[in-house]
């Protein structure tokens, strides 16, 4: 059987950065999946996702989220951004967030599941998201920013292409 | 942005290499089917018993929109899966569990795929190939729809200790579109 899930770029951040890009995706592989794991410079907020370098308000993403204590669903409808959670991404303990583009090459709109996890010993989130982004077009490209300021040196991310038989 | 590492090149310097090669070698494409537009049913038959696990990841879409579909393991429809959700419509969360079901309903539930928004999905089956347990699944699935849709979480059980060797994937009503795939995936153990 052929190996798959092949890396195709890691980003490692040596100072503190608005952007985290990954550019010219080669459509060879059926499903990306892009895993980031860092800090915030100096404050929480939200990690937001475009591709192809798409502003408009092409996006919507529904949310399933626990803090420890309550559970909550909430949408976000005609946005100019996925939320990989929300404010949760902060400058002191890291965060992890998971995205998964199927058939990111195909001819359908495309959807994403994405995972943001964070526990501050006390303190805490956990959200599943899946999230639309109303275009047929290849992803080729995507971005990952804070909604202020910059992510903080150290920050991770690697793009993955899973390809199926 | 002044990344120390953003190549794959650069990577192996760091020492992600190792961790990238590692993901690679265990994990393998086993097989695929694409929706025909006139079929309701996704096999995968004859599937080795070779891994550790088995990974689905999908993307769906019915020809008439919002079916949901289920899961069944080695041709058994008979009552032998439980299953327990949690998923969110984007204002509510909803948790459940059913008992005796003749599948296990790992699509999303409460809303389905639409002729513009798919349904995706990852389905992890572990110790599929042991006959000493049954078997446990685990599913992540969703749909967003600019306006409705939902994220699910899914575990399900099937009552059986056999080796998982067939998996079906059958719709309540209609056909997979041409433009659904479903991808199986296997990973190694040490």
């Amino acid at each position: 059987m052929p190996a798959t899930y092949e890396p195709i770029a890691t980003t490692t951040l040596g100072s503190a950065t608005a952007t985290i890009s990954f550019t010219s995706i080669s459509s060879a592989y059926t499903d990306l999946r892009l895993v980031l794991t860092g800090t915030h410079e100096t404050t929480a907020a939200t990690v937001r996702m475009q591709v192809n370098s798409d502003t408009g308000t092409n996006y919507s993403f529904t949310e399933l989220s626990g803090d420890g204590a309550t559970a909550t669903s909430a949408r976000s409808t005609s946005s100019a951004r996925i939320n990989c959670g929300n404010a949760n991404f902060n400058n002191t303990l890291p965060s992890l967030i998971t995205v998964d583009w199927f058939s990111y090459a195909g001819s359908t709109n495309k959807t994403c599941l994405v995972t943001t996890s964070q526990d501050r010993n006390g303190s805490g989130v956990v959200y599943r998201t899946v999230g639309l982004w109303r275009s047929t077009s290849a992803i080729t490209s995507i971005q990952m920013f804070p909604s202020t300021g910059n992510f903080a040196t150290g920050t991770t991310a690697t793009l993955y292409g899973i390809l199926r038989a | 942005m002044s990344p120390i590492s953003s190549t794959l090149a650069n990577a192996s310097a760091y020492g992600y290499r190792t961790l990238a090669a590692a993901a690679a070698g265990a994990y393998e494409s086993i097989a695929s089917v694409t929706g025909t537009g006139s079929s309701g049913t996704i096999t995968f038959s004859s599937i080795p018993s070779t891994y550790t696990s088995l990974q689905i990841r999908y993307q769906s879409q019915s020809v008439a929109a919002g079916n949901a579909f289920n899961l069944y393991f080695n041709n058994d429809t008979a009552t032998n899966y439980t299953l327990h959700r949690l998923y969110g419509n984007g204002a509510t969360v909803t948790a459940g569990g059913s008992v005796s079901q003749s599948g296990i309903a790992t699509d999303s539930q409460s809303s389905g795929p639409s002729a513009t928004s798919p349904v995706v999905g990852i389905i992890d089956i572990h110790n599929y190939a042991v006959t000493t347990q049954n078997k446990t699944v685990r599913c992540i699935a969703g749909v967003d729809k600019n306006g409705s849709g939902d994220i699910n979480l899914v575990s399900g059980l099937w009552l059986n200790t056999a080796a998982v060797n067939r998996i079906d994937f059958i719709l309540g009503a209609s056909s997979f579109t041409t433009t659904t795939t479903f991808a199986l995936y296997g990973i190694k153990g040490a």
